[in-house]
């Protein structure tokens, strides 16, 4: 097992409960246990829960594994059927297997330039959201490049702190991607709600600062000053560590509709790996807590069945986010809607339940503090499909 | 025992919440049985009542733990704690709950506005 987070779990906790009691190995770059990282951008950003809340593991969970924690792949062999190893006093080591589970995730993307500047940071890892933390504590003036879902909310999460808070967005409409325009709109009008300023179709030229960063510098001339810099310009899976293993890469590990990669007795499940979504006919690398925590069951059924079953058809994709105190569900896929509708709510009191159409069939939904309405319809898009 | 609603109010697949302190939720599954559970996921302040019930479990409508509804087990985190599960009663088409004597396992956020101190 290469990757030691929520996918890396699953997929061990899965084993163990579809009968696996063989040798479990399980290699992790981080030196921590497995932890969420959703609250990294929320209540434990906020300073509400510490890290043992964090903690994905329950109390007294043994999974009959050994864990070489702060200890990096480096390769995987495909004739030996071996992951050589780097770091955590393993250099070199090799750990041959019968069967691997790639649940490597990804790394957030850097701003380039933007090296060795103090007050910069990006967020993916607890110690990405330590430091952040004690930054905010300082306050002053926070400007969050990319108006995504972790930018949002950790511009949210920094207006509470009581911070300065200016997000700037490359796009004309944040969002617009995974929730359409007319919907990215009104979920970022959060941010003007709230008196944080929100810059959009404008790119970042770059930083200034001597050895700290004292301004965001914009493409269209405009300088932003900045005490703190948050760069949330979305992440890249990592797989470097497989290229010539004869893994195919293709934004992440390609994989089939139930995790099986192109080499045998290797599956890739969570943020790294592309899966085959049978309903579109394409492969999405999607980038959910849920994916990583369901699709590890059934990727470990076919590590465990040599490939012979049959991929059953995953349920739709789904994702929350908190900004503002405002709960934002959405299940489906917004690409390919021809159609957005708000069945319930208003989305000027940002509370709406909003169905996306394609030829008259719903293909996704988003709530904004609709929880009870949005599983009825999640339920609906799931049966629908399945 | 605190009466509920009429079992013909509630249909198969659905819940009823009983807006106690803490509020407890009834459900009516699929195969025809009632279960009730504290209402709010040990997780955070989400209601159970409106999650996805599937056979005898409920699955938190925004986090996705699952609870057992007969043991209040829960299956996997974010939510690590169990909720706790209450006695239901049927006496002449009334529904009616017999509150666990037990502590409820509240998420840290609703426990401390219980207590009186910042939500
Ligand atoms: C700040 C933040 C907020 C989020 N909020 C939400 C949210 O509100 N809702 C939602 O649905 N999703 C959210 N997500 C996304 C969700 O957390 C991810 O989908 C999930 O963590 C993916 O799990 P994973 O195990 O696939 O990958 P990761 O969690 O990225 O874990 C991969 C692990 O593999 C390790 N690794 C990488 N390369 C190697 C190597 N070569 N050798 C050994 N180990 C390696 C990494 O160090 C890491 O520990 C959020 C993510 C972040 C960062
Ligand atoms: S609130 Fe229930 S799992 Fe998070």
């Amino acid at each position: 097992m290469v990757g030691a987070s929520l996918a890396g779990l699953s997929a061990a906790r899965s084993l163990r409960k579809q009968g696996f009691d063989g040798r479990l190995v399980i290699i992790g770059d981080e030196i921590h246990r497995p932890y969420d990282r959703p609250p990294l951008s929320k209540e434990f950003l906020a300073g509400g829960i510490g890290e043992a809340d964090l903690a994905l593991e329950m109390d007294g969970e043994d999974l009959g594994a050994e864990w070489l924690l702060g200890t990096r792949a480096a390769g995987l062999d495909r004739t030996e059927r071996a992951v050589r190893l780097v770091g955590g006093g393993e250099d070199g080591r090799e750990i041959r297997a019968d069967g691997f589970v790639i649940a490597t995730g990804a790394a957030a993307r850097q701003l380039p330039g933007s090296d060795g500047l103090a007050g910069v940071h990006v967020l993916r890892t607890l110690d990405d959201a330590r430091a952040l933390r004690d930054e905010l504590a300082q306050g002053g003036r926070l400007v969050v490049i990319g108006g995504g879902f972790i930018g949002a909310e950790v511009a949210s999460t920094a207006h509470a702190l009581g911070l300065d808070v200016t997000v700037v967005e490359a796009a004309p409409t944040p969002l617009a991607g995974p929730l359409g325009e007319d919907m990215g709109r009104i979920v970022s009008a959060l941010h003007v709600d709230h008196g944080v300023r929100l810059l959009c179709g404008v790119g970042v030229k770059g930083l200034s600062g001597e050895s700290r960063v004292d301004a965001v510098l914009l493409e269209d001339g405009r300088t932003v000053p900045a005490d703190i810099v948050v760069v949330g310009v979305g992440a890249r899976p990592c797989v470097e560590w497989l290229e010539g293993s004869g893994v195919v890469l293709d934004n992440g590990v390609k994989c089939g509709a139930d995790g099986r990669t192109s080499l045998a007795g290797v599956v890739a499940v969570g943020d790294c790996a592309s899966w085959y979504d049978p309903r579109a006919g394409i492969h999405r690398r999607v980038e959910h807590w849920t994916g990583a925590q369901e699709r590890p069951a059934a990727a470990v059924a076919t590590l465990l069945a040599g490939g012979a079953v049959e991929p059953g058809v995953p349920r739709p994709p789904y994702f929350w986010s908190d900004q503002y105190g405002v709960k934002i569900q959405f299940a489906g896929h917004a690409a390919g809607a021809d159609s957005v509708t708000v069945e319930e709510g208003a989305p000027d009191d940002r509370n709406v339940l909003a169905v996306y159409r394609r030829a008259g069939h719903p293909v996704a939904v988003l709530g904004m503090n609709q929880p009870r309405l949005f599983t009825r319809w999640r339920k609906q898009l799931a049966a629908m499909t399945s | 025992m605190i009466p509920a609603c009429r079992l013909v109010d509630l249909p198969r697949g659905e819940a009823f919440r009983l807006d106690i302190d803490p509020p407890v939720s009834v459900f009516h599954t699929d195969d025809g049985e009632l279960f009730a559970i504290d209402d709010t996921c040990t997780h955070q302040d989400a209601s159970l009542a409106d999650g996805w019930l599937e056979g005898c479990e409920v699955e938190c409508p925004l986090h996705a733990s699952k609870f057992d509804l007969r043991t209040g087990a829960v299956d996997a985190p974010p939510a690590k704690l169990p909720v706790r599960t209450h006695e239901v009663l049927v006496e002449d088409g009334m529904i009616y709950v017999q509150v666990s004597t037990d502590a409820p396992n509240l998420p840290p956020c609703v426990a401390s506005r219980l207590a009186g101190g910042p939500a």
